[in-house]
């Protein structure tokens, strides 16, 4: 009796400890971003207060408005910038995706001279920072005549997802068991059918989490865009963020609405994705 | 409907050779039961038959068609796997109907031979369910459903059964003679379990290491094995193995036991001969709690090891010429380790091997 009463305490404990934690965590990670938000509502004079200003007495547009006005009064391309940002992080995570898939499902099924070796060398372009890369990136750039293209870009953003593309995808068609490719064949599909109607369905969670990642680091990316792109013609939202510094001061309130627009697609793009990406699709098609 | 040719067909992969040529002739919808230990090349066989293993050599021809070539999509087979290979992301209903799909058929033609198939295996309460929310059973029946909607010539099985309990195993088993019956069609099935073997097919091709061993009906294999190796892979439990030489009619084995050669080798053995006598449980009975031998018989004293009531009868595990022999005991009483009984052995029923070639003297 005494006994069960310890375990209850103690489970119970454990629990408390559990969403104490969890708690810290998610503060951790969500404070910052939540800060970023709350800075692009609240003037200058708030955001610079010394000692801070905890609770926001104030909470208006004016960054906003600033941000998408005029030119000459803090006001930044900024459409120019999201179109920007668009075109090169859905192209590249468009093509890093489908050669990601074509990768993938190669080192997942078939047998060739050197697979190890090459996968092997895929990874190791991963272990690069991709910063290294920025100087023989920016003479490749412009010796190519690449220099604050979007095409520069795409090329650089498909280059750094597609060995994790091809990892992430390649670990998911390995879940998918082959005899549903063989079913599927024999249920009079090509090859080709075979994929399309039965393997990518069922893996399409990989391809749907390799397809966000690859979005967001381009989306995301500042170290290389920032060498890589010069005017408003290529330059995506992180390399925008720099226009609200100037030579002695930097406007934080612009800076985190701009931010705030940074995050807003790709929340929006996890939300739709976020159903493909719950797991367990394969289970029940075979036996487990 | 159509039967089943191969000829001389090999499977390598690199140096390694996993089928050695092996023909058969496998007769319109005939059930066919390709068995033996694991690694004996019979899933490679079926699986060259369905054309997810191109052939190294030789000839398989469906129907009237050679196919060595020809892509599983164009052989009309359909093809049930072990671990059922249900398309996880469909409905049970698409399942069925995704070959008819494939080809285009209308929707109503789909759905009136899906409703059929679903008829045929109780599956209709679970058409609108996927895989995922179905017992291990059900996703069996789904999988033969969703061979049985496109009437192909020839049924494929690769062990459709070892993913279940025994007891379901006997009731798919059941199911799957049935609906033989039913379809009437031309169905290879690939098994290691000999008891399956046995009570589904019409002849069973017995492999190891690649070669076929004996083609037979199950009480030709079983009765008539042509070698040790059928002989104690099929029939449970396996059969005893007993070294002898033989002499005057009679072969002498180890600790001064002799047996008469039985009748039937009597004409295919020579005094000096070395021979391995073959005697199932089934011949091997305590006095009194044996099937009455009305043929020639030989009796001795055994001392009982072990003993395993199952019921019905009791296996007794008992030393025979220095050698562990199992025998069998019908209308059981209990019996102790290290009781002594007399034995009848049924000489008819037993078989002759060359101690060298290991095959039957017959």
């Amino acid at each position: 009796m005494n006994d069960a009463r310890l375990h209850r305490l103690r489970a119970r404990s454990l629990k408390l400890l559990q969403l104490a934690a969890l708690f810290i965590a998610m503060s951790i990670i969500c404070l910052p971003g939540l800060w970023v938000v709350l800075n692009s509502f609240r003037p200058t004079v708030e955001i610079m207060a010394k000692p801070p200003v905890w609770i926001p007495q104030e909470l208006n547009l004016d960054h906003y408005r600033a941000m998408f006005g005029d030119l000459g009064e803090g006001g930044v391309p900024v459409m120019r910038y999201f179109t920007n940002s668009l075109i090169i992080s859905v192209t590249s995570t468009v093509i890093a995706i489908l050669v990601g898939m074509a990768g993938g499902y190669a080192f997942a099924r078939y047998q060739f001279k050197g697979k190890a070796a090459i996968f092997i060398g895929l990874m190791l372009t991963r272990a690069v920072p991709g910063v290294a890369l920025s100087l023989p990136l920016f003479i490749v750039m412009a010796r190519t005549g690449l220099i604050d293209t979007h095409i520069g870009l795409i090329l650089v953003y498909v280059s750094l997802n597609v060995p994790f593309t091809i990892w992430l995808i390649d670990g998911f068609f390995r879940q998918v068991p082959v005899e549903l490719a063989e079913a599927a064949e024999i249920d009079g599909c090509t090859r080709w059918q075979a994929f399309w109607k039965v393997e990518f369905p069922v893996a399409r969670a990989g391809v749907a989490s390799a397809g966000i990642f690859a979005f967001l680091t381009s989306w995301n990316e500042y170290a290389l865009a920032s060498q890589l792109t010069r005017s408003t013609f290529s330059k995506t939202m992180p390399v925008g963020l720099r226009d609200f510094t100037s030579e002695f001061t930097i406007n934080w309130g612009g800076m985190c609405a701009l931010a705030v627009l940074m995050i807003i697609p790709a929340l929006i793009l996890t939300f739709l994705v976020q159903k493909h990406l719950i797991a367990g699709l394969t289970f029940g098609g075979v036996k487990g | 409907m159509a039967q089943v040719t191969l000829r001389t067909v090999v499977k390598k992969y690199g140096a390694l050779q996993v089928v050695h040529g092996i023909d058969l002739d496998i007769d319109d919808s005939e059930f066919v039961v390709l068995v033996g230990p694991s690694g004996c090349g019979k899933s490679t066989t079926l699986r060259m038959i369905a054309g997810l293993e191109p052939i190294s050599g030789g000839e398989i021809v469906i129907g009237d068609r050679v196919v060595n070539d020809l892509p599983p999509r164009h052989r009309n087979i359909s093809m049930v796997f072990q671990n059922y290979a249900l398309y996880p992301h469909m409905t049970v209903r698409e399942n069925l109907g995704f070959s008819l799909k494939i080809a285009k058929r209308a929707q109503g033609e789909i759905d009136r031979a899906v409703d059929e198939a679903a008829e045929i295996l109780s599956l209709t309460e679970y058409l609108d369910r996927k895989p995922g929310a179905l017992s291990g059973g059900q996703r069996q029946r789904v999988a033969m459903g969703r061979a049985i909607v496109r009437h192909p010539d020839v049924f494929l099985f690769d062990e459709p059964l070892s993913n279940l309990d025994a007891k379901l195993r006997t009731q798919m088993r059941t199911e799957i003679k049935k609906l033989h019956q039913k379809v009437k069609s031309t169905i290879v099935y690939v098994t290691h379990d000999q008891v399956e073997a046995m009570t589904l097919a019409d002849r069973i091709v017995i492999m190891r290491d690649g070669h076929i061993e004996q083609i037979g009906t199950p009480l030709e294999v079983f009765e008539a094995p042509t070698n040790t190796f059928v002989a104690t892979f099929i029939g449970s439990p396996p059969m005893n193995l007993l070294e002898g030489r033989v002499a005057q009619d009679a072969v002498a084995l180890a600790n001064g036991i002799t047996v008469p050669v039985p009748e039937a080798f009597r004409a295919h053995v020579t005094d000096g001969q070395e021979v391995i006598l073959g005697v199932r449980a089934d011949n091997l009975m305590p006095v009194g709690h044996a099937m009455p031998m009305e043929g020639a018989h030989a009796a001795f004293d055994m001392t009982v090891n072990l003993s395993e009531p199952l019921g019905t009868e009791t296996l007794l595990f008992a030393t025979l010429a220095g050698e562990e022999v199992q025998a069998k005991m019908l209308n059981p009483r209990p019996v102790a380790s290290g009781e002594q009984l007399r034995f009848q052995l049924d000489l008819t029923r037993c078989h002759l091997f060359d101690a060298q070639s290991r095959q039957s003297l017959r």
